[in-house]
């Protein structure tokens, strides 16, 4: 198969996308020519203006469908790949018995003001996300959930209390990149609070994160929207148990 | 009504229970009093603005009589006694925070007519507060008169919140003139958690504005102006919750906010507050809720952002129950009980629709004169906005099918970015159309005699009677300590702002709740 492509409406190769997008101008002849002028800097040609409606005294909202000419090499696309391998929880609770003798640690939290816990629940909750259990679950290890709004150095606290292996670190507000913030001032603080030896691995989740950034956020693993507890579990051994 | 054939002798068991579960907090809250109730008290009284740092007045003044004469007495009758001896009246009790701040004012607990002169005082200038409450809620009285309320239910709620209050005046007032009824400024990320309101007009916030007696009062003011253009009374709705609780019920009084977010246990749960300190500030502020004439929004639709919507389903039942008992308790009258719920199930699961109907018809037969509120889905929100506005347009559907007093409208970009002018538009589309298509098929929908919809609500009430049964015998304080509700685990001796909290000692004062209970 080709690695280069081209985005597929109905036939191979037509290139069509489709595109939804609002003007601040009031709906006319003009706004929808400006609309299709907009599509046509965007690569759509031709581009057909399927729906336009005004809102409010001055915007239009447009949708258009069209077809574009750039191809993509799929050969050329960099992304995290897994990297380790995908364990059932028998796995690794056999994995961590044999290879620490002792239970792992992880501590987790939402930092700063985000109250969302739903991220850091779904991935530490006994009741998990999709039907797959929470690291709760896991009997080789010992969660300890801190919840919404925790403070850095009450994390970095926790986590030596209990002598954490792994710290999980949930963003979900990325207002003014809230999110990139509250990371880069985690990673620090353990780097401050503790030597290189000493300090827990750490992995932070978040669904607006990019996963190629955790060199430059500081962390050893960033997860993105729709990672599992199964998935973030399996890391864990291999970063810390099989690794 | 009645489409559920539930058991009557059921319904009055878990009532019952309610009661029995609630009494012992309720004891608790009137035993108790916390740093935001004295400020309210204040507020009430007439102390406003804030220090060159944004502190305000009032917490400068509670502050000072806290480190000098403890929180266990109440403020009114050192801050009142003290007033008297600086040669000062109720007007200039805010040139009293400031002398105090800068520590030139002593301050004692009064005794024999010295106190009974204060608690004179106290009481006048508490009670020229509440007369402005009652005067803006007159006010409203005759606005919904001239402008007259929605033509149809449920009222529309929208949301807006751009962290500046002169962004979100046009949003609010161009969401009006779209069809909202209701608009909810959405308040900063982390206000909640702040131990002070602070002061003045913002413009800038995390996630939401900041709410501000300022705020308030500008918003109130762009919709009033709204109102008269579109000749239907457009309300405003805040948030009393967090740390400030009392305060806020007290701000939007004064400036004739029409609904307030006030859940029993909210904080307690989901913001880790102390439970005692919630308990507390959420009876004061819901006396101030009764008296202002404003109705509440619980939020037992959190629990389902966090726990299984169908596993926990009888949760919310529980909740909304113990909300209920509190608000009455409080003074609230039926009508003022906007009580949560939400459209949360998992739409993999089979027969996912007719669950959320059983659900949402159990809340409606619960409490038949409450303006329940609806609330649309987030959990499984994907970032599918295609997927998101049909949901969304299923959502709508269940809440008018089952009589729902209030709709948030959903966003099919849940989960995705704070929505765009074009999400709200084409969100309130989808609201339209299915109020248009369908606005009256309440009276038309009873479902089957015995059949899957009725089997569920009787299950999910069986189930929150038993779990009632539960946690009566354990205690509330208990329950909400092991991570009944929400699967959060809260003890009662943890917890933010449990510093703030004391025991009444026997003289202890507050004229605003002497004022309010009496009514």
């Amino acid at each position: 198969m080709s690695d280069i492509v081209r985005p597929y409406g109905d036939t191979t190769g037509d290139g069509m996308v489709q595109l939804s997008f609002t003007l601040p101008i009031p709906h006319d002849k003009r706004a929808e020519g400006a609309a299709l002028q907009l599509a046509a800097k965007m690569g759509m040609e031709p581009a057909m203006l399927v729906h336009a409606k005004q809102m409010g005294d001055g915007f239009t909202f447009f949708v258009v469908y069209g077809r574009v000419n750039h191809l993509v090499d799929v050969s050329k696309v960099e992304v995290v790949e897994r990297d380790f391998p995908l364990l059932s929880a028998k796995e690794v609770n056999a994995a961590v018995k044999r290879g620490l003798r002792r239970k792992l640690s992880v501590v987790g939290a939402c930092i700063g003001t985000d109250a969302h816990t739903v991220g850091i629940d779904a991935i530490l909750n006994v009741k998990g996300i999709a039907g797959e259990k929470g690291l709760e679950y896991y009997r080789e290890l010992k969660v300890t959930n801190l919840g919404a709004q925790v403070t850095v150095p009450e994390l970095v606290a926790a986590a030596q209390r209990e002598r954490a292996d792994a710290v999980l670190v949930s963003q979900v507000v990325t207002q003014r990149d809230a999110h990139l913030h509250n990371t880069r001032e985690m990673s620090a603080a353990f780097r401050e609070a503790l030597p290189a030896d000493k300090r827990p691995l750490l992995v932070v989740g978040g669904p607006r994160f990019d996963e190629t950034m955790a060199g430059e956020l500081g962390v050893d693993r960033i997860f993105g929207r729709g990672t599992t507890p199964g998935e973030v579990a399996s890391y864990l051994v291999h970063a810390l148990v099989t690794a | 009504m009645a489409k559920l054939d539930l058991d009557p002798a059921l319904v009055a068991r878990a009532r019952e229970l309610a009661r029995r579960a609630g009494q012992p907090v309720v004891d608790l809250a009137r035993s108790h009093t916390t740093v935001s109730v004295e400020r309210a008290v204040l507020r009430l009284a007439g102390v406003s603005g804030a220090d060159p740092d944004g502190i305000p007045w009032v917490n400068r003044l509670v502050d000072a009589v806290v480190d000098e004469v403890g929180l266990e007495h109440g403020v009114a009758l050192p801050v009142f006694a003290a007033l008297q001896q600086e040669g000062l009246t109720p007007a200039d009790l805010t040139l009293l925070a400031q002398k105090a701040a800068a520590g030139s004012v002593r301050f004692g607990a009064p005794r024999g007519k010295e106190a009974t002169a204060a608690r004179k005082l106290a009481t006048r200038a508490t009670t020229a507060g509440i007369r402005t409450i009652d005067r803006r809620r007159a006010e409203r009285d005759r606005l919904v008169k001239r402008f007259g309320d929605p033509e149809q239910r449920p009222w529309i709620y929208l949301i807006v919140a751009t962290g500046d209050i002169y962004e979100d005046i046009p949003q609010a007032q161009a969401a009006a003139r779209a069809g909202a009824d209701v608009i909810a400024v959405i308040r900063s990320t982390g206000q909640s958690l702040l131990d002070y309101v602070p002061e003045g007009p913002t413009r800038e916030g995390f996630a939401g504005t900041y709410a501000t007696q300022e705020n308030f009062r500008l918003m109130r003011a762009a919709l009033d102006e709204s109102s008269r253009e579109l000749k239907r009374y457009v309300r405003l709705t805040n948030y009393a919750s967090g740390l400030c609780m009392p305060e806020m019920a007290t701000l939007a009084g004064l400036e004739r906010l029409d609904m307030m977010l006030n859940d029993s246990m909210y904080g307690i749960l989901f913001r880790d507050i102390n439970p005692i300190r919630t308990f507390v500030d959420q009876r004061f502020s819901r006396q101030v809720h009764a008296r202002a004439g404003i109705i509440i929004n619980t939020g037992e639709d959190n629990y389902l952002t966090t726990a299984d919507a169908v596993d926990e389903a009888h949760t919310v039942t529980v909740s909304q129950l113990l909300n209920e008992f509190f608000a009455h308790e409080a003074g609230l009258a039926d009508w003022q009980l906007g009580l949560g719920h939400a459209f949360e199930i998992n739409p993999d699961v089979p027969e996912s629709f007719r669950l959320e109907l059983a659900h949402a018809l159990l809340a409606r037969e619960l409490f038949p004169d409450a303006p329940l509120k609806w609330m649309p889905p987030t959990k499984h929100m994907t970032g599918d906005v295609f997927r998101g506005n049909l949901l969304d347009g299923f959502f709508n559907l269940a809440g008018t099918m089952t009589g729902q007093g209030i709709l948030l409208v959903g966003m099919m970009t849940e989960a995705v970015v704070t929505p765009w002018l074009s999400d709200r538009d084409i969100a309130l589309q989808n609201v339209r159309y299915v109020l248009g298509a369908a606005g009256g098929l309440h009276e038309d929908f009873v479902p089957a005699p015995g059949g899957f919809i009725q089997q569920r609500a009787n299950r999910v009430l069986a189930e929150a009677v038993t779990l009632l049964e539960k946690i009566e015998g354990d205690t509330l304080l208990k329950a909400i300590a092991d991570g009944t509700f929400g699967i959060m685990k809260r003890p009662a001796d943890r917890g933010k702002g449990l510093a703030g909290v004391a025991k009444h000692a026997d003289d202890y004062f507050n004229p605003a709740t002497a004022l309010l209970e009496a009514s």
